[in-house]
């Protein structure tokens, strides 16, 4: 009998299998007492490893498991930035009261098991590791989202993304059959072959399934019309999980976006293109207009994540490798600008008894000129002004979108920017300028209640949270003011597609 | 040379961070003088015959196309010669009394003169609009946490964010529009480039120059601001405070109108040819309405500030007049007027710290006790107005003679504003210095730390009157090199006016 092993590429599985370790390692070090304490260094280990080893393949693409995932530039780019968004999580979610009552080892080995998802889903090169992984990086969120055990919010937004995730792969699941039963593969490449001879518009079997595949990308991806779930979902996990998700479930989820509409449906440009183009203006409009009047800063920046969400659209919608390359950028450059503003929320939170109500940063300038530097970075960088990232990233977008030819988008990204002037700089003033009126004589917070969340006096100055709070926002500097390190990056993730 | 011009200002003010409160003041005016003392060695080492120089041009973002190029022409030298000149007036002025938070205020006053300069030396187009972004960011912080409320009611945080929104709507327009500019030159074969000179030897189609120009135009008016776009001016200019508001009115306007010669003109040349006339009669509309509002309103801030509006309806004409004249007339205006507005600023800051009030109706009689004040305040009145035999008088003559030039019909409007001025002028001196004194106020000489920062400019008003061709000379050629764009340019043939 002749028997061929199939041959495994170690090498370029190396990163998964360093999650997929470190997952069991930190999942096992809860249960005996004496690690413990060592559940969020072996999660940093686990990361830090698992990023060597992407480093090490960068420029390096390579086909995987028969096809069915592929780790080029734009894997490994995208990796690294959920992993380095984790890694902030994991410093933040230091003293959190969340990981103490879901246990350290289970809370960081879900956060782990997320990250696997979006490192599997950043590669996703057919259907099936398609939603698998996407299943991968939302269960274990569903679960980080209600670890606050004793706050009635939290176990609510743990429900509620439940609900309306499980909708979303559910719509996305339907899709994807649509989608094989139209094109007789589940293959990327397959399916793209499939629907040329039809085309998008001629077959109503293809033309409902990648529909709904893109709303169901939509759903993770918080672009409007639904993104219902993300304010409340945002407010209500506990702050280290909200900023994670909101950075890196973006970026994988954008990663696949990318991967399906801008290559394997590339020919098929003119039949989507102009709806994809007009879901980004809904969201720029619905994300700035919403996060108007909002008081928590959580639900702010869960609204301001939908109007970015719309930014990034953009780039997508021009399927160009410009594009990619500014998505890339942006995505990147978001991280910085987001991380920087929730280490900020969350010392806030663990030190007044305002929770993440505006009220938390009033007169932050004088007070904790550590944190208020961080924010007003923060909030300078996704209102776009220039010296920060975001102007770059904009800048970026803005190239992409004038050269494929989709001005009126651009117009409308200034026009979302203009009006997000309005609640970013609500924040500033809030910490440097003479309050414009009294501050809120109780702190009306829902959910939150001495007993469930211990004041902290000092978080303001431990080093875990100043630390990366200073970092993230001395990144949304440097590469504003350096951006071609960055640039070079995402020109890396752009150049391996096209 | 042009590298530490453009950052020794920012350099000062971090190292300010690290002194002791009391010192932050000082050490911030020594920055600015440092700063003045580098434009003048500049200007001195100007050749106003060579064009382009002291350039500097670096790959900033090669992937983007941008460069980080710097360069001093006939257009900007006098510019930037005057935000130094201003900010050591402003900085000083804020140095001599106590500030809140004087680390965070001076490192603003700073980054301001950073950005300000940016925004003058920049060659390449994203630089420009990068600087010019990002002069709102300190201003942001000057007015709305040093400001007071403008009126029962309102706060400054609330007037700053108006003010910023507005400018802003104009800036990221204008955003979109340089890298449409860029895109579409490249487009006709060519790599990508953000350079102005490379842009201005290729113009774009016409039919993409006529939104581009609007997307320019919208940012500029904004900023100066003209007729129908200044409705963030009155509050803004109550709310800020004075130090401030002296270089955000004698410099930042000018950025604006600057920003068409250097911008507009040579890039957009059809655009500009075939919507003069619309900007005329805006700059029109700016000279009447900002004469009429600044003859009609109480207080001193908004006498000035309206007065700022049709000043730069003056200087938006000057330059739409697209001859040399005109644009040589609007240069030499823009120092003119950032000359005269500042001191005015300071002078109103004294004004009010004696009468406890900004309300023309509550001052009167400062003159008895106080005459050297006045005295200087009489000669920034007179070149206010224009008086024959200062420097005004030349810019506002030669914007005339240009627009008498190109379209007769705009020119006697125009004239109209020159009357208007003598009257909001003169009345601003009369009620304040003259008339009876009401009871309360405390007529004192001006002391000598005022004294210091008002008799150099009034000096400069001064010298500049005597010798005005000192600018003229030396702009001259760099304004021919932007009209002779505009003017090969066929004229449109449906015009309203013409010669």
């Amino acid at each position: 009998m002749n028997f061929n092993a199939p041959h495994i590429d170690y090498a370029a599985l190396s990163p998964v299998l360093a999650l997929t370790v470190g997952l069991c390692v930190v999942l096992l070090s809860g249960v005996f007492k004496p690690l413990k304490r060592a559940a969020p260094g072996l999660t940093l280990i686990t990361l830090a490893t698992t990023a060597g080893l992407l480093i090490w393949r960068w420029d390096n693409p390579q086909d995987l498991v028969s096809g069915a995932l592929r780790l080029d530039d734009l894997a490994i780019s995208i990796s690294l930035i959920a992993i380095l968004t984790a890694g902030f999580a994991v410093l933040l979610s230091i003293r959190e009261p969340a990981t103490e009552e879901a246990g350290s080892g289970e809370y960081h080995a879900l956060l782990i098991g997320s990250v696997l998802g979006m490192v599997l889903l950043a590669q996703a090169q057919n259907l099936v590791t398609f939603f698998v992984a996407i299943e991968t990086l939302s269960i274990p969120l569903y679960i980080l989202c209600a670890t606050n055990l004793r706050r009635e919010k939290s176990l609510e937004s743990g429900l509620k993304y439940l609900i309306v995730g499980s909708l979303g792969s559910a719509t996305l699941l339907y899709g994807m059959a649509f989608v094989y039963g139209g094109s007789g593969s589940t293959d990327f490449a397959g399916i793209a072959h499939g629907i040329a001879q039809k085309g998008v518009l001629g077959d109503p079997l293809i033309l409902v399934g990648i529909g709904m595949t893109a709303v169901g990308l939509a759903f993770k991806t918080s672009i409007a019309p639904f993104h219902q779930w993300t304010p409340d979902v945002y407010e209500g996990a506990p702050s280290p999980i909200t900023g994670f998700m909101a950075v890196a479930t973006k970026a994988a989820a954008f990663a696949v976006f990318i991967r399906f509409f801008d290559v394997a449906l590339a020919p098929q440009i003119d039949d989507w293109q102009p709806a994809l183009a007009v879901l980004a203006a809904i969201s720029i409009l619905v994300g700035n207009v919403g996060a108007l009047g909002q008081d928590s800063l959580k639900r702010l920046l869960g609204y301001s994540g939908v109007a970015q969400a719309g930014y990034i659209l953009g780039g997508l919608v021009v399927a160009s490798e410009d594009g990619v390359n500014a998505i890339v950028f942006y995505l990147a450059a978001y991280a910085f600008m987001n991380l920087a503003a929730f280490a900020v929320v969350i010392a806030r939170e663990r030190e007044t008894i305002f929770g993440d109500h505006i009220d938390s940063v009033r007169g932050l300038g004088a007070e904790r000129p550590q944190l208020a530097w961080p924010l007003t970075i923060s909030m300078l960088g996704l209102a776009g002004l220039p010296a920060t990232a975001g102007f770059i990233g904009k800048l970026y977008l803005i190239e992409a979108l004038v050269e494929g030819d989709y001005t009126w988008l651009a117009v409308f990204i200034a026009v979302g920017t203009m009006i997000s002037l309005a609640y970013y700089l609500r924040v500033v003033a809030a910490m440097w300028m003479r309050p414009g009126g009294e501050p809120a004589a109780t702190p009306a917070i829902a959910g939150a209640s001495p007993e469930a969340d211990p004041i902290d006096p000092d978080a303001g100055r431990r080093l875990y949270l100043v630390g990366p709070a200073l970092l993230a926002a001395a990144a949304t500097i440097f590469f504003g003011v350096i951006p071609q390190p960055l640039v070079e990056f995402a020109q890396h993730a752009g150049a391996s597609l096209f | 040379m042009i590298n530490s011009l453009l950052w020794t200002p920012l350099v000062f003010g971090f190292i300010g961070l690290l002194l002791p409160r009391r010192y932050a003041g000082w050490w911030a005016t020594l920055g600015t003088a440092v700063t003045l003392g580098l434009a003048i060695s500049m200007v001195i080492g100007f050749n106003s015959g060579a064009g382009l120089q002291d350039t500097v041009d670096v790959n900033w973002i090669p992937g983007l196309g941008v460069d980080y190029s710097l360069g001093v022409d006939g257009l900007n030298v006098f510019l930037i010669l005057l935000t130094t000149v201003l900010w050591v007036a402003g900085t000083a002025f804020a140095a001599f009394r106590e500030q809140e938070r004087p680390h965070l205020f001076f490192l603003m006053m700073l980054l301001g003169e950073t950005a300000t300069l940016g925004s003058f030396l920049a060659q390449d187009l994203l630089l420009f609009v990068l600087f010019f972004d990002l002069m709102l960011v300190p201003f942001y912080f000057l007015f709305g946490a040093w400001g007071t409320a403008p009126e029962e009611g309102k706060t400054a945080v609330a007037a700053t964010l108006k003010m910023i929104v507005y400018t802003l709507i104009g800036s990221l327009l204008m955003l979109v529009a340089a890298i449409a500019t860029a895109i579409i030159s490249a487009q006709d074969g060519g790599h990508l480039t953000f350079s102005i000179a490379e842009l201005a030897k290729h113009p774009i189609g016409e039919g993409s120059q006529r939104w581009i120009f609007w997307f320019f135009a919208a940012a500029f008016l904004v900023k100066m601001p003209a007729f129908l776009l200044h409705g963030w001016m009155p509050d803004a200019y109550r709310a800020a405070p004075l130090p401030a508001l002296a270089v955000f009115s004698g410099v930042l306007a000018k950025v604006g109108a600057y920003g068409f010669l250097r911008v507009v003109l040579p890039l957009f040349p059809a655009a500009t040819v075939e919507f003069q006339e619309v900007i005329l009669v805006i700059a029109l509309a700016s000279i009447l309405y900002g004469s009429v509002m600044a003859f009609t309103q109480t207080n001193v801030r908004l006498i000035a500030g309206y007065s700022s509006v049709a000043q730069l309806g003056f200087i938006t004409a000057g330059i739409f007049a697209l001859s040399a004249d005109g644009s040589d007339g609007a240069v030499l205006q823009m120092v003119n007027h950032g000359l005269v507005v500042a001191p005015l600023f300071v002078i109103v800051a004294i004004l009010a710290e004696r009468s406890g009030s900004e309300d023309l109706r509550e001052m009167g009689g400062m003159a008895m006790k106080a005459p050297v004040l006045a005295a200087l305040f009489l000669i920034v009145t007179l070149a206010t107005l224009a008086m024959p035999g200062s420097a005004n008088f030349v810019g506002e003559f030669y914007i005339l003679n240009g627009l008498f030039d190109s379209k007769i019909v705009f020119a006697f409007v125009a004239i109209s504003g020159v009357a208007m001025s003598a009257y909001y002028a003169l009345r601003l001196y009369q009620r304040t210095m003259h008339n009876r004194k009401p009871a309360g106020l405390e007529s004192r000489e001006i002391n000598l730390r005022d004294g210091i920062v008002l008799a150099p400019l009034v000096l400069c008003i001064l010298g500049l009157a005597l010798y005005p061709q000192l600018i003229l000379k030396r702009t001259d050629d760099a304004v021919q090199a932007r009209v002779s764009a505009v003017e090969e340019q066929p004229q449109p043939v449906t015009s309203l006016a013409k010669r």
